[in-house]
């Protein structure tokens, strides 16, 4: 059974209504349970409004549940004091790679935390080019941040967490403002940490060509969890995923599509390989 | 007749330093009116820049560029006309919102125009339905609406000044699949009602696919094709070498024809696969029986 | 365009005068500025000129960059030669009509500009050497002696440098932003000032909303690095002062020493 590393229970959560004091309240999650193991990697999938996000806040204490809890390394994340300990065992890295650099040199960015933490500079040394290779950019460390294109300075923000040592990262839609290039560096960054650093990684995201790569989907709609398994199984229920507004791949359409239309198929075929092999016994 | 033309079209930045690029190198283009055209390119293929060319935002290094039939850098043109007849939406255009109401907004454009105040109200309310905003949003404040909606407020003020040519650079950046659709077919839709020119750039090859009836692609700032959608997808293994992402269908097909299938390969939606594929069986069943 | 813009030019090299510890560097500056205006006779001044063009000469900055430093403050350069020159009571020297030009004038006139033209020039010589974020992390530990006085000077610093961190996106995002608006037929180069001014609305509020929201996102992503103001933070770059900070702080000081032995004996 493996560790544990977050978990929440039943989680609810909504907004206060600043302006208007007894407006009704949108609920934003409803009851989410989940648990993430150490060393996965999960991807949490639902379009703009389903509460990933918001749930995702609540992994680092950002958001304190209204009702239920979130417990990180069975630290309860409403626990104030422990603030700084859950914010080092998970680490955040959000949307827009400008809004996150705060120094004006790429290594003095990635120290940010050590520096925060009163680290001593010899060892922040050696932790910040660590970091910086991990994610590769070490060649980069005396550049200005505004030379950087955005799967650069993404990378970089996640060397910022990695210097802090975090057991689990949570990336909130980090490719969303990236080019197909950055989205691609950005992904083969967080799969190379958790496959070689055993970094657990989850990734909120909307796009399922990334949601693909993950060990785990998690799949929500309207503040709920409506889905929870491997990819093969969450693509493969086309319907439902077309119903919330959500894309599967090309190939479980096709898939889909053929099955419709009387054709021999099976909509767990998730990627290429699989599709081209199914498609040769078919057609040949 | 062409709505945009391009004659040797360069633009070098930076000329005489050690940063000098040129980022559109002699493009040579026209553009016919009505056509619903995608621009796809890797990043720093000249894309953007290039259609800043088109609106006179950006002056030519060298080269002509001709809007219906104008030279826009003659003397006599004035380059806000140009700007008024060929609209540019901006990447994230939500970030120019400045007005105090979405209907003041939506009117910038128009009243810089000198149009009179009831054509004003008549494009922005015919604006704000195309582009899918109810009715009440047009007296709220913009800085109270969701992020999608604010992108709708922004294209709906280019919309406004009705030009002849209606360009958009990733106008589905950061949306979530149900947002893209939407927008997408928005455009499309304005796109039959107006019958004006609508270029769209975009990264997304599937976007452009299902949605593009000719396709224009940049690389490495020379202008590589400028064709109809399936003639373009025939050259899927090229686009592909340029580091661009072909649809996952497209790569399925060419394989299957490397494989030895007898099918065509300018397949670039699912519907049109299904369709192919049927029609294959339906032809070698054919062929057996 | 507006990307060519840089405040308090830096010109990278790797001269003796780029190296020194910029604390010292700001030290000698003012030292040298205290040189400026304590010297009242032109022997003093030319001491300090000569200390100056040594240190320029050092730092391998070309010629035409020092004189560039000059061209912004021209205007006032003129002006107060003008009125030294022309209003100042005195010994005439010669007359043109109503116009006269007095000795004392024209020493004052001359020994001003010298003054204005060292002190432009021994600024941006510390500039010119020193990047933005050296000088502010500098300015950051010889003002921390004052945190014991409750003055915020790590909130100043981070400020400073979270400022110069962002100069250059926001220059992009205010060229942006002016395309954007230029697009929809903006005008912001005709028209009165007050129809000028009018048109910046378009550009400023843009801006203004997308700094807060930029700072929101900033400040929420610094406090998941655990920051919590300047109490116990350690520092990842290290200002290390060897022996020619000393020896160049040295010998400014006995420079100085030189302008005030010059006033006492001509004076």
């Amino acid at each position: 059974m493996q560790e544990k590393i977050i978990t929440a229970q039943n989680v609810e959560f909504h907004y206060d209504n600043e302006y208007e004091e007894n407006a009704p309240v949108k609920q934003v999650l409803k009851g989410v349970s989940l648990d993430i193991e150490k060393g996965s990697f999960t991807a949490i999938l639902g379009h703009n409004g389903s509460g990933k996000s918001t749930i995702a806040k609540h992994f680092n204490a950002i958001l304190l549940p209204c009702g239920g809890k979130v417990y990180v390394e069975g630290i309860d994340t409403a626990d104030e004091e422990k603030l700084f300990d859950i914010r080092q065992h998970v680490g955040m890295v959000f949307q827009n790679p400008d809004n996150q650099i705060v120094a004006t040199i790429v290594e003095e960015d990635v120290a940010f935390a050590l520096e925060n933490l009163g680290v001593n500079p010899d060892e922040m040394r050696e932790r910040v080019d660590d970091a910086l290779k991990s994610v590769g950019m070490y060649e980069y460390r005396e550049h200005s941040p505004h030379q950087l294109s955005g799967g650069q300075k993404q990378r970089v923000a996640i060397a910022g967490i990695i210097a802090m040592r975090p057991d689990c990262i949570v990336l909130d839609e980090p490719t969303a403002m990236l080019d197909p290039k950055g989205r691609r560096e950005v992904l083969k960054t967080i799969r190379r940490l958790n496959r070689d650093y055993g970094i657990t990684i989850v990734l909120i995201t909307h796009y399922m060509d990334e949601a693909a790569q993950a060990d785990r989907i998690v799949v929500m709609d309207g503040g709920t969890i409506i889905m929870d398994d491997v990819p093969k199984e969450v693509f493969s229920n086309v319907e439902t995923m077309k119903k919330i507004g959500l894309d599967v791949p090309q190939v479980t359409e096709l898939m889909y599509l053929m099955g419709e239309a009387g054709l021999p198929s099976d909509t767990h075929i998730i990627d290429e390989n699989e599709c081209v092999e199914a498609l040769l016994k078919l057609l040949k | 007749m062409s709505v945009i033309k391009t004659e040797n079209l360069t633009y070098t930045y930076s000329i005489g330093t050690p940063f000098e690029k040129t980022a559109v190198d002699n493009v040579n283009l026209e553009i016919e009116e009505g056509a619903l055209v995608g621009i796809i390119g890797h990043t720093g293929s000249g894309k953007s820049t290039l259609i800043q060319h088109f609106n006179g935002l950006v002056k030519p290094t060298s080269g002509k560029i001709y809007v219906e039939g104008q030279d826009i850098w003659a003397k006599e043109t004035k380059l806000r006309d140009i700007r008024f007849k060929v609209g540019l939406v901006f990447q994230y255009p939500e970030y120019q919102i400045f007005e105090e109401t979405v209907y003041k907004d939506i009117a910038f454009g128009p009243k810089n125009m000198g149009l009179p105040d009831e054509e004003i109200d008549r494009r922005i309310k015919e604006t704000a339905e195309l582009v899918g905003l109810h009715k009440e949003n047009l007296y709220k404040s913009p800085f109270e609406l969701s992020g999608g909606q604010k992108r709708r407020v922004a294209i709906a003020g280019v919309m406004a000044m009705e030009p002849k040519v209606l360009i958009l650079d990733e106008p589905t950046a950061g949306l979530d699949p149900k947002g893209r659709d939407k927008i997408l077919g928005q455009i499309k839709e304005y796109h039959q009602q107006k019958k004006t020119t609508v270029l769209l750039v975009s990264h997304s090859m599937e976007d452009v696919a299902k949605f593009a009836d000719k396709i224009l692609v940049m690389n490495k700032a020379k202008l590589f094709c400028y064709d109809d959608t399936p003639t373009v997808f025939k050259r899927a293994d090229e686009l592909a070498n340029m580091g661009l992402a072909v649809p996952q269908i497209t790569r399925v097909f060419n394989r299957l024809k490397q494989s030895g299938i007898d099918i065509r390969t300018d397949v670039y939606t699912t519907e049109f696969a299904r369709k192919t594929i049927l029609e294959y069986l339906e032809k070698r069943g054919g062929e057996r029986a | 365009m507006l990307k060519d813009i840089t405040i308090g030019q830096y010109f990278p090299g790797n001269s003796v005068i780029h190296r020194l510890d910029p604390r010292f560097k700001i030290i000698i500056t003012g030292v040298f500025i205290a040189m400026l205006f304590t010297a009242d006779n032109f022997m003093g001044l030319g001491i300090g000129m000569i200390f100056l063009l040594v240190s320029f000469l050092l730092s391998q900055i070309p010629f035409k960059l020092m004189l560039k430093s000059l061209k912004p403050i021209i205007p006032i350069i003129i002006f107060t030669s003008i009125l030294n020159l022309f209003f100042l009571d005195g010994v005439v020297l010669f007359k043109l009509g109503f116009i006269k030009v007095t000795y004392e004038g024209l020493r004052t006139s001359a020994f001003m500009i010298i003054r204005i033209v060292a002190l432009i020039m021994g600024s941006s010589l510390l500039t010119y050497t020193t990047s933005p974020i050296t000088l502010t992390d500098a300015i950051e530990r010889l003002l921390s002696p004052l945190k014991k006085l409750k003055f915020p000077v790590h909130e100043l610093a981070m400020m400073m440098t979270i400022a110069l961190r962002f100069i250059p996106t926001l220059i992009e995002e205010t060229d942006k932003i002016m395309s954007a608006q230029k697009a929809r037929g903006a005008d912001m180069e005709s028209g009165s000032l007050l129809q000028r001014a009018k048109a910046l609305t378009p550009i400023l509020i843009p801006l203004f909303v997308s700094a807060f929201r930029r700072a929101e996102e900033l400040a929420l992503a610094m406090e998941c690095r655990c920051y919590q103001g300047g109490d116990g933070r350690t520092r990842l770059r290290q200002l290390h002062s060897t022996g020619a900070d000393f020896f160049a702080l040295g010998i400014s000081i006995v420079f100085f020493d030189i302008v005030i032995l010059l006033n006492c004996l001509l004076g």
